[in-house]
């Protein structure tokens, strides 16, 4: 099996944090659709160039969040579950965001102010987009 | 199911050098990366596994087979490559080949003529006229295409450039595509090992300081860096590897991460700035500190 996954030594984060992202990602784009059979822990493995036991962990983690589901002696499914694409997408919006809340909470900002800090960045995105569509026109 | 190597309470006394109650367990189907300095004892230890330097105490096996007793019939099951790898300067790679696949049955002459390509080695040339990373990458190249159920490998990657390593890597990776063997590789770069090991042994002077699978390891560890008021007072905190305290900044490692470590700091006023993961390089040199300093105590 040849892969396509992007892993990093020096992403700096666990290597089975990056497979998780890696299989999430392919869910949440579609290119792997509820139902689809994932390869074994040891395909992924020996074409990563990833430990089994760094596979093992990634698979299992995923089993427990409800992402796929593990039949014995079958193999690992994306869990039949509607909308899982734009569910995950959700997920992880709300992960930026929780922890984007926690920095703020660290410079001791209060809900009040993280939330003014939210919508002055939302209101100088929206410029910051007029001004590229008019730059495109020109 | 019987295991591929299996140590226990193995001693080896040289007058310069010892090995002192090595246990070690290599499943089937697992790569182990056996780290340690320079003359730490990684080399001796193979050498008592493929029966060339004998024990002084504690047992060997082989999948099952006894060493030294036994090695006759383990031997056709275990390659063995080191640095040091005695190929004839004046021979060809063809000819090394020839050689050993009228030893050994199992040899893959397509896996042979495969890795050649691989590993870019051209098979009319003369060892001496080789290249350092060839010449390490031809001896590998004769043991992996013998198939062993278990490789024992002393240092594949060291002195190699890094598209060589990168190639013997995927190589034992591809070994493990087959749940029926397994792989013990030694090295002083974690990072060759950090990637493509199930189980990592730190050895040190001898002994083996710490032997776990490695998601444990790397799971374990970890490096708190915070803030600390003016007035801070550092609390006893259990399993601490390290601390350092200079100014409002401090950190501190961990070898048995817990979010109450961090409870308890922030209770005395530290504003955490990161919790982060540290790479098997960092866990290993504080574990080889911390190992020593208990030995000089």
């Amino acid at each position: 099996m040849e892969s396509d996954f992007v892993l990093s030594q020096s992403d700096g984060r666990p290597m089975y944090l990056q497979i998780i992202d890696q299989i999430r990602l392919r869910i949440a784009v579609g290119d792997w659709e509820p139902g689809f059979k994932l390869p074994s822990i040891r395909e992924l493995a020996v074409a990563t160039r990833v430990s089994v036991i760094t596979v093992k962990r990634a698979y299992h983690e995923l089993e427990t969040e409800g992402v796929i589901v593990t039949q014995q002696g079958k193999g690992s499914f994306v869990a039949q579950i509607d909308d899982l694409g734009l569910r995950l997408r959700e997920e992880e919006l709300e992960q930026h965001l929780r922890d984007a809340i926690e920095v703020a909470r660290s410079l001791g900002l209060d809900a009040e102010e993280i939330k003014k800090r939210l919508d002055e960045l939302m209101d100088d995105q929206t410029t910051h987009d007029k001004t590229t569509r008019t730059q495109n026109v020109r | 199911m019987t295991d591929a190597i299996r140590l226990s309470g193995v001693n080896k006394h040289y007058s310069h050098f010892e090995l002192n109650d090595i246990d070690l367990t290599l499943e089937k189907g697992s790569i182990m990366g056996f780290i340690g300095p320079n003359g730490a004892g990684k080399s001796t230890t193979m050498r008592i596994i493929m029966g060339l330097v004998a024990a002084d105490s504690g047992t060997v096996e082989v999948l099952g087979h006894r060493i030294p007793e036994q090695q006759v019939a383990a031997k056709w099951n275990i390659g063995f490559a080191s640095e040091d790898m005695n190929l004839y300067k004046s021979a060809t790679v063809n000819w090394h080949i020839d050689f050993i696949k009228s030893i050994y049955p199992s040899w893959d002459d397509d896996y042979a003529q495969l890795l050649l390509k691989r590993f870019d080695i051209r098979p009319d040339q003369r060892v001496k006229g080789l290249s350092h990373g060839q010449r390490v990458k031809a001896g590998l190249l004769l043991v992996l295409a013998r198939r062993p159920k278990v490789l024992l490998l002393d240092e594949p990657t060291t002195g190699l450039d890094p598209v060589a390593r990168t190639e013997v890597l995927n190589e034992l990776m591809d070994v493990l595509a087959d749940e029926d063997r397994a792989v013990l590789f030694s090295s002083h770069n974690t990072r060759d090992v950090e990637q493509i090991s199930d189980k990592i042994t730190f050895l040190d002077r001898g002994r083996i300081i710490d032997s776990r699978d490695k998601e444990t390891f790397l799971d374990s560890w970890r490096r708190i860096r915070f803030e600390a008021p003016a007035d801070f007072d550092m609390p006893e905190l259990p399993a601490i590897a390290s601390s350092q305290h200079n100014g409002r900044l401090a950190t501190v490692t961990t070898a048995d991460f817990d979010p109450e470590i961090t409870e308890r700091l922030t209770r005395r006023g530290a504003v955490i700035q990161s919790i982060d993961n540290m790479t098997l390089e960092e866990i290993f040199v504080s574990e080889v500190m911390s190992s020593r300093e208990g030995e000089a105590a």
